[in-house]
């Protein structure tokens, strides 16, 4: 039986009068990768903000291996972050710290990890998303593909449950995606669980178990990244794919 | 030079004044600085008491003269039985206002850290005290050391104000002198130039501090 790590069940959020999302429900496996694709403003990146609690949902429930989120005391709520990492569109690095400090900090100040180890873990994070040699430099001096790989070592460094990624690649020049891409894809070969808002479909097509089409808040089709590439059900999502496709191309980035 | 002649006695009174004035302005900024840092975490991020309490209290002393201020702690808090001395009253008064303006200045700090940021120390389990200690904070205060600078510019000026209760700061023994010797441009030339020093002095610490703590990213245009 699979390994269920998180349930969405029927969460809805509004901004004011706006309603952001309205009734979704997904669940997620243990090493399971989702892809969330849909038009913009359709509640993708406000879903991942519900999950980790950034912006708490309405209505609706969230568990996080069986035990439910969304009604903890809000002293609680840090210690549910730290196991659900985020990867933010526009990298969201700590300005004032270099590589390693970033990714350090969480180790430091919230695992209380003593500078030694915390240190060294940094460096090990920071090796995986091939960055150890830029480790002292300050975001400002680092590429925007370097940042998010920053950005994602930062995450690793909490040894999360699940990582969610917000459009992690949609601010980065193109000859930068390819290097983000294929770190995320070797996280998702080692096992890493994860739920992704992206459009480069060659990266669903490759890592994807499946991708979740959303919008206007809900989810309106859903499936295995080949079934809904090549033959979606709703003329809503066939029409979204093919316009990504041709955008993005049928592969996507290498 | 007359002058040189008649300043040459005063110089022990003009130093006892200049340290006055001196430590008057350090008083005002430093305590000035602890205030506002309070200040400005209850205008932000306070639950609704506090907000209203430090928005209250900022907005008040922005609002008011100094003069009146300092006029009310000297001449008006003896109505209700409490004397000061000059320098009591003036470093009470001057702390006050400074923290007003200074939580201002370090409000325009804080506000400057993107919310992205603020949400990715969220998501690595960091607390809310722990994201102001650690992301905001030592952001904040890099873009508000050319406020802050201003800042203590302003207090070595201002503080000769204080003369009004009878401090016997630069500004007052001064005052004194030219009534006493009626060479009144030669002594306000003098302590003008004094002033300058002062605030040269200021500004050049200030650019040091900023190149000590110079990070990239943190560019200020003034300093390339």
């Amino acid at each position: 039986m699979a390994d269920e790590l998180l349930k969405v069940e029927s969460i809805e959020k509004s901004f004011g009068k706006q309603k952001v999302l309205d009734g979704v429900s997904f669940i997620l496996n243990k090493g399971e990768v989702k892809v969330i694709v849909g038009p913009s403003g359709t509640g993708k990146s406000t879903l991942l903000r519900c999950i980790n609690l950034l912006n708490p949902p309405d209505k609706g429930k969230i568990y996080l291996q069986n035990k439910e989120i969304t009604s903890l005391k809000h002293t609680l709520v840090p210690a549910v972050r730290q196991k659900i990492g985020m990867v933010f569109q526009h990298f969201a690095l700590f300005n004032h710290l270099t590589a390693i400090d970033n990714v350090a900090l969480g180790l430091l100040k919230v695992r209380k990890m003593n500078k030694t180890d915390a240190y060294k873990k940094a460096i090990d994070e920071l090796n995986r998303v091939g960055l150890a040699d830029h480790k002292d430099k300050y975001p400002a001096q680092l590429s925007g593909g370097q940042k998010q790989r920053v950005g994602i070592a930062r995450a690793l460094a909490m040894d999360p449950l699940l990582i969610l990624f917000d459009e992690p690649t949609s601010a980065l020049d193109p000859e930068l995606i390819g290097e983000v891409l294929a770190v995320m894809q070797a996280l998702a070969k080692d096992g890493m669980t994860m739920i992704c808002v992206t459009h480069e479909m060659g990266f669903a097509k490759s890592v994807a178990n499946e991708v979740i089409f959303m919008e206007k808040g809900k989810i309106i089709e859903q499936g295995l990244p080949e079934e809904l590439f090549s033959n979606a059900k709703n003329p809503r999502t066939r029409e979204f794919l093919s316009k990504i496709s041709q955008l993005y191309g049928e592969t996507g980035h290498k | 030079m007359r002058f040189i002649e008649k300043i040459i006695p005063y110089i022990p009174l003009l130093t006892k004044g200049l340290g006055i004035t001196l430590e008057l302005t350090i008083l005002s900024a430093f305590f000035g600085f602890i205030g506002a840092i309070f200040l400005v975490i209850g205008m932000l991020y306070g639950n609704r008491f506090f907000k209203i309490l430090s928005t209250g209290f900022v907005t008040l002393i922005r609002g008011t003269p100094m003069m009146v201020q300092l006029f009310l702690i000297y001449f008006g808090l003896p109505g209700i039985d409490i004397r000061l001395s000059p320098l009591t009253a003036s470093i009470i008064a001057f702390i006050i206002n400074s923290s007003a303006y200074q939580a201002e200045y370090l409000k325009g700090g804080f506000l400057a850290i993107s919310k992205e940021q603020l949400e990715a120390s969220y998501s690595i389990g960091l607390n809310k005290w722990k994201t102001i200690q650690y992301i905001i904070f030592p952001q904040a205060l890099r873009f508000a050391i050319p406020a802050l600078s201003n800042e203590i510019v302003y207090l070595i000026q201002y503080t000769s104000v204080a003369y009004t209760i009878g401090l016997p700061e630069l500004f007052y023994i001064s005052k004194n002198f030219a009534s006493k010797t009626y060479m009144n441009f030669e002594i306000y030339v003098f302590i003008g130039i004094v002033y300058l020093i002062l605030i040269y002095i200021v500004t050049r610490a200030t650019e040091i501090i900023q190149k000590k703590f110079y990070i990239p990213g943190f560019d200020l245009s003034y300093l390339k």
